[in-house]
């Protein structure tokens, strides 16, 4: 074990993937001789030449349009945005061409798409999204979030060695916040959810950086068991953990970072609502951003982003229903 | 549009025969017979309730795919555009599984899951387009810059319209190409109508001009005219496989039908149609052949033969299995890449286009 920065054990995964699979290449603006703009591919391009850290054109579309079309003649391409945001430029040919190719024509397309995203320091209405419903709702593309070093990096390995398009959010937030050991080697993380704290009062669902909101928040509430569920991968999504954990604790509090409306949150909310209906003690309580862009000054950023209180005060209302 | 002179099109047909023999020239003919003859089929299908949907048509386009296939080797890669018919028949899927494939049948080449010609057969290296055009054009970019990376003499080529030249993936891909020099050929099918838009309503300037902006060839060729379009496209490999980059093909051509099946195409003079009624593709390679003794009549009648079996075979093939719509959305177990696909062409049996 070693302790790893979640940006290291991104890093690290993509550096023993490199390493690994000689089909496995990087594409993406900034990468290769600058490094990223995170510096998640700091060093790369002098290990795997400029082939393999591809420094492209500023063209998101192009980006993702090239990624499959090298994937379907057997490269493996990790694609990354600068910011999730700009994946909007680049969703036509992630959501029309690779994400209904395998439906249509039997054709695969192992491509993985990093997504910087999330908010929390002044990023900004076009550098603070989380845009992964938008893929949810897409057929044919899977989507992970992790919140920890240790599931950064297996979850990396797992959407890289994953014959279909694979959305990864990887938080801004988290890059050099968390920090966590992480395994020797290569290891793959199931698309599956994770308990991140066990507990029996009241669970708290959540992904992502919002994960440690959660953790944070509940740490102790009057003495009361609070769980916390790490989905860790939005599709698949866990349907039995979330049922398990709903059927263990009765009382369930969603948390998103990002927008409310039609989000990862909802469609836990959605799958409880049919499935968990049961055993419910109380009203599913979400806590989300509200449904405006990610404002830019540091008092409206707080204003909107769920935190620490807020999680708080939701569950105090629902242990108190 | 087209800038042809009377000489650069004497200058090509003679390159285009020194490079095909007798049996090449015929394979050009019986394809875009093929072509049309499904196609024809397709539409009394349609009309008989059995394609569902609507049907889009490459009437008069023939020699543009046949041509341009043609030249392609079995490891080059594909992607079809939906006037491109005969490209599926050059690289060769067989007429049942294409009619099949218009009336939505488990048979067809994407078993339902796709209409049209949206299909594109993996195992023979061709990927099938979607709505969003030109999509494709970065996707076979991709695959020209895997090639690249990888050292491989090998080329991608993909198909589209004058309105695609509109889009942005237009601009990202021409771009990409010409930055990376990556061997691949892009086919402009100018066919003076995008849906019901005229060129002039399209660009202020012709498309094959903006390929020197992008750092390389652009050339306009007759796309009436099969071996023109051969001798282009094959012109344009030799420049992908020796390191040149890529090349961008005007073929000018007009569309003859409308933009599908319920399309009157009351925007286009009568004289327009008229006018290109007389440059038939199949007319004037039918022409050449008949000069050399070849006998069309026989060759339509084989074609014809086959197109009746085909469709006997298609028609009696079941429908997909609702229980399996939810079905094949993700791909499970290892990728499979493209495999290779048919390359008539004598040339390729003499070692290729050296």
């Amino acid at each position: 074990m070693t302790p790893l920065t979640y940006l290291q054990a991104i890093s690290s995964a993509l550096r023993d993937e490199l390493r690994a699979d000689e089909r496995v290449m990087m594409m993406g603006e900034d990468i290769g001789v600058f490094g990223g703009a995170f510096k998640v591919t700091d060093g790369f391009i002098e290990e795997f030449g400029a082939d393999r850290v591809m420094d492209t054109p500023l063209a998101e579309s192009g980006i993702i349009g090239t990624a499959i079309g090298a994937a379907v003649v057997g490269m493996r391409p990790v694609c990354e945005m600068q910011f999730s945001d700009f994946i909007s430029c680049g969703f036509d040919q992630l959501v029309n061409v690779a994400g209904k190719m395998h439906y249509r024509q039997g054709l695969a397309v192992p491509i993985t798409v990093r997504l910087p995203s999330g908010g929390g320091f002044s990023g900004g209405p076009y550098h603070s999204q989380n845009p992964e419903a938008w893929f949810m709702h897409s057929p044919g593309i899977k989507v992970v979030a992790p919140s920890t070093a240790e599931d950064a990096k297996g979850l990396l390995h797992a959407a890289i060695r994953d014959p279909n398009p694979v959305c990864y959010m990887e938080h801004k937030h988290l890059y050099r916040r968390v920090k966590g050991e992480v395994p020797e080697g290569v290891y793959e993380t199931p698309f599956t959810a994770r308990v991140a704290r066990p507990g029996t009062d009241l669970v708290v669902i959540a992904y992502g950086a919002m994960v440690h909101v959660a953790l944070e928040a509940t740490e102790d509430i009057d003495g009361a068991s609070i769980e916390v569920l790490d989905l860790r991968s939005l599709v698949p999504m866990d349907e039995e953990a979330i049922l398990d954990s709903v059927a263990r604790c009765s009382k369930v509090v969603i948390l998103d970072e990002a927008n409310g409306m039609c989000a990862a949150g909802a469609q836990v909310a959605a799958v409880i609502a049919e499935k968990g209906f049961e055993d419910l003690d109380g009203p599913v309580v979400r806590v989300a951003t509200p449904d405006v862009p990610i404002p830019f000054s540091p008092p409206l950023e707080q204003a909107v982003l769920p935190n620490v209180e807020r999680v708080r005060e939701a569950c105090r209302e629902l242990l108190a229903y | 549009m087209a800038t042809h002179t009377v000489e650069s099109a004497v200058a090509e047909q003679s390159a285009a025969t020194a490079h095909l023999e007798l049996e090449d020239r015929v394979w050009l003919l019986r394809a875009m017979l093929m072509m049309r003859g499904l196609e024809e089929r397709a539409m009394s299908l349609y009309r008989q309730g059995k394609v569902p949907g609507s049907f889009y048509d490459g009437f008069g386009q023939e020699a543009v795919s046949a041509g341009a296939a043609f030249a392609m080797a079995p490891e080059d890669r594909l992607c079809i555009l939906h006037r491109d018919l005969a490209a599926h028949i050059v690289r060769g899927v067989t007429p049942t599984r294409i009619l099949a494939q218009y009336m939505g049948r488990e048979t067809g080449v994407t078993g339902g899951r796709d209409g049209n010609v949206h299909f594109g057969d993996r195992h023979l290296g061709c990927v099938g387009m979607v709505s969003m055009l030109p999509d494709m054009m970065l996707v076979a970019t991709g695959m020209a810059m895997a090639f690249k990376i990888r050292h491989e003499r090998r080329c991608a080529l993909t198909w589209f319209g004058d309105g695609s030249t509109s889009r942005g993936d237009f601009h990202e891909a021409m771009n990409w190409a010409g930055v990376q020099k990556l061997p691949v050929i892009f086919v402009l099918e100018n066919n003076q109508y995008a849906y019901s838009t005229p060129l002039d309503k399209q660009f202020a300037v012709d498309p094959v001009e903006r390929a020197a902006a992008y750092g390389f060839v652009g050339v306009t060729v007759d796309g009436n005219d099969a071996e023109a379009m051969f001798e282009a496209t094959r012109a344009a490999r030799e420049r992908a496989l020796s390191g040149e980059g890529p090349t961008l093909i005007e073929a000018v051509t007009m569309r003859m039908h409308g933009h599908a099946a319920h399309d009157d195409m009351k925007y286009v003079p009568k004289e327009q149609v008229e006018e290109w009624r007389k440059r038939d593709p199949i007319d004037r390679q039918s022409a050449r052949l008949a000069d050399l003794g070849v006998d069309i009549d026989a060759l339509k009648a084989e074609v014809a033969a086959e197109i009746d079996a085909a469709a006997k075979e298609a028609l009696s093939a079941p429908m997909p299995d609702p229980d399996t719509a939810t079905m094949g959305v993700f791909c499970e177990g290892e990728a499979e890449v493209l495999g290779d696909g048919q390359a008539p062409w004598s040339g390729f049996r003499k070692g290729g286009s050296e």
